[in-house]
């Protein structure tokens, strides 16, 4: 009995710590409702979990500034039943257009059909929800997690592309299942394949977090004695693993190669150090994209229905230029 | 030899040498321990020194246990003193100065004991089952320390604080001279003193124990505190580990892999007896286990499932019942009457 109790609580726990993330979906029907003066969007956020996430807040509230939109902001706090409600709020308030990251990705049907019965167009933002129906919503703006990986991947075989001999990879993934570490995977596997050389000798979760990336990498430095290149799915895994390698007495970015993606602050400090050696961009900063999106949506243009978000990529030189304008 | 194998600490043995001998299967170098810039260096520190935290939330866990109750909480006290310690020593002027380290570490430690205080009221005082009482500060605390840490990363720079978790003294990891010394009290307080047995009372029977003159709440209170505390410590090495607090995901799920130890190590979770060597051993186990994952290749989708088998061996080899059932099949043709083993085993280390 007990245990059965604790099962129901944990499974409580697990619903509110979910983390979704990206994945393709595609939407159609054109029109919308027609704005006032001043366009008003009803943006609802996930939550602040992360530097990432309060950069992405911050990038949206100054872009709708910038862009002449009127911004009703409102935090989920990572609570589904929090979203739904702002965005009720937002139906009720005659919003020319509804913009949200979802907490998880199912259960929206039954508020997106409400708000299209109100003719509000709806754009997601970073993250996806797994509606059958796709004409709910305007069009999905967020990154591409397959691209990021094949940008990862591409730098590595450009690097080594004079190297005749074997490159050892190790890989430390992020959370299991997650939309970010399976496209990331997948994208990396799918460049590096073009070359046998390039052999992923080992490749472990690090569940996107430092301590379990310093971990699985102290693992690795004992049970491979030859690794070329470290491939981590995210910079704090990297940053973890940075330290195993210190501890092993080796030189990270010069003995191991390092590899990462997201671009925060602290990554793309060790990046200037010279400590890793480049960064793919997973960018929070679709503030912009997102007020340019709204306003096609709203005068009733047509849009793609799927939008990349504008992302680059990092060496250690270009890290040293743009260290002190980063955001987050 | 049947003396051996009657002693509660028999299978944990044996299943952790499995193990090892799993590792040592996989990886030439397993037992290898050189020193490297001055410190031990090896899979086997690494295990000691990954299973340092979880030694410690299970040595709590176990005492809590004892009494019949059960700490849900731990893994929200290892994130807020993270969070907390490494959020005062980031606002120091100076992040390597002795004297700043051990305030914040302080600070962070006086925390923990409210808060396990505060567990041990609700459990003892208010009388809500433990399991409830716990889960509280469980999905609140998770959310104190995203409010401490105002939901980033808290990145230092501090090599005091850095000894904590990943620092050496003597050549040895800091962190388990830490747990052995923490350790060491806990067994003399337990097993020298009287103190172990007033929890095995309580964990028997609260309210016997206190009609015969133990003072069940505040034994209930002490043993919430502690566990706590250890908790609060084992959060401190996490971070210290990394140098950096992680709200979100410090110590996340610890509790489970904390219970399983203690299971493990043969601890009943109907309380009235424990364990702190078997504890150890679960705790080690669950590590070597985590270690041998990867060092073998485990691929991540189906690690949990591996674990899930060798936990669930575990489980069966620790069963009397079981154990009972197999050595009767198969001893038959041999000898028709084996020896029939007591239903509970008995208690040999105390």
């Amino acid at each position: 009995m007990p245990r059965r109790i604790s099962a129901i609580a944990l499974a409580g726990v697990i619903a509110m710590t979910l983390s979704a993330c990206g994945g393709g979906s595609t939407g159609a029907d054109a029109g919308g409702s027609g704005g006032g003066d001043k366009l008003v969007m009803g943006f609802s956020q996930v939550g602040a979990e992360s530097g990432w996430r309060t950069a992405n807040t911050k990038s949206v509230q100054d872009s709708a500034k910038t862009a002449g939109i009127e911004l009703k902001f409102s935090d989920a706090q990572q609570k589904q039943e929090n979203q739904i409600k702002a965005i009720r709020s937002f139906i009720q308030q005659k919003v020319d257009v509804i913009a949200f990251s979802p907490v998880v990705e199912s259960g929206w049907d039954t508020v997106l059909k409400e708000a299209q019965n109100a003719k509000i167009p709806v754009v997601l933002t970073d993250r996806a929800v797994d509606s059958k129906d796709t004409s709910l919503y305007k069009t999905f703006l967020g990154s591409d997690f397959i691209e990021e990986g094949k940008k990862a991947g591409q730098w590595l075989v450009d690097q080594y592309k004079d190297e005749t001999g074997d490159v050892n990879i190790v890989e430390l993934q992020g959370t299991t299942g997650s939309a970010p570490a399976n496209d990331r995977k997948a994208g990396f596997g799918e460049v590096i394949a073009a070359d046998p050389k390039f052999k992923i000798i080992a490749s472990q979760t690090g569940d996107f977090t430092r301590a379990k990336g310093k971990e699985v990498m102290e693992a690795f430095l004992k049970s491979n004695s030859d690794i070329d290149v470290l491939f981590a799915h995210n910079d704090d895994m990297g940053l973890g693993a940075i330290e195993a390698i210190e501890g092993a007495g080796k030189v990270p970015g010069k003995d191991i190669k390092i590899i990462t993606i997201d671009a925060v602050k602290d990554g793309m400090q060790a990046l200037a150090d010279g400590k890793i050696n480049y960064i793919v961009e997973c960018s929070p900063l679709l503030g912009p994209q997102l007020m340019d999106l709204a306003k096609k949506v709203v005068a009733g243009e047509a849009v793609p229905q799927r939008v990349v978000t504008e992302e680059t990529t990092f060496t250690q030189e270009k890290a040293k230029e743009v260290l002190s304008s980063r955001q987050y | 030899m049947s003396e051996l194998i009657r002693n509660r600490l028999f299978w944990p043995v044996l299943i952790l040498v499995g193990l090892m001998a799993l590792n040592v299967a996989f990886t030439d170098n397993f037992l290898n321990i050189q020193v490297k810039d001055g410190h031990l260096y090896g899979s086997l520190i690494d295990i000691l020194r990954f299973g340092a935290p979880l030694i410690l939330v299970a040595l709590g866990m176990t005492l809590v246990i004892a009494t019949r109750g059960i700490d849900l909480s731990v893994g929200s006290v290892v994130a807020i003193a993270g969070a907390l310690a490494c959020l005062r020593i980031s606002d120091l002027g100076d992040q390597n100065s002795v004297t700043g380290v051990l305030a914040a570490v302080g600070v962070t430690l006086a925390l923990t004991l409210v808060l396990g205080a505060w567990n041990g009221f609700l459990v003892a005082a208010v009388g809500i089952q433990p399991i409830i009482a716990t889960l509280i500060l469980m999905v609140a605390g998770r959310g104190l320390a995203q409010l401490i840490t105002d939901g980033q990363i808290v990145t230092i720079n501090s090599s005091p604080y850095k000894l904590i978790g990943g620092g050496y003294w003597l050549t040895l990891p800091f962190s388990i001279l830490i747990v052995v010394a923490l350790v060491a009290l806990t067994a003399f307080l337990t097993r020298r003193l009287a103190l172990g047995m007033f929890i095995e009372a309580v964990g028997g029977n609260a309210e016997a124990s206190r009609l015969s003159g133990i003072r069940s709440r505040g034994v209930l209170v002490v043993v919430y505190t502690f566990c706590a505390l250890c908790a609060g410590i084992a959060g401190l090495m996490i971070s210290s580990n990394v140098s950096s607090a992680d709200g979100n995901y410090a110590g996340l799920w610890i509790e489970l892999d904390a219970i399983l130890a203690v299971v493990i190590g043969g601890t009943s979770l109907a309380g009235g007896r424990f364990s702190i060597s078997g504890t150890i051993l679960g705790a080690l186990i669950i590590q070597t286990l985590t270690t041998t994952v990867y060092s073998i290749g485990v691929p991540p989708e189906t690690t949990l499932l591996f674990k899930a088998l060798v936990v669930t061996i575990v489980c069966l080899l620790q069963s009397p019942a079981f154990r009972q059932k197999v050595v009767k099949r198969r001893a038959r043709p041999v000898a028709p009457a084996p020896a029939p083993m007591s239903e509970r085993e008995p208690v040999t280390n105390r």
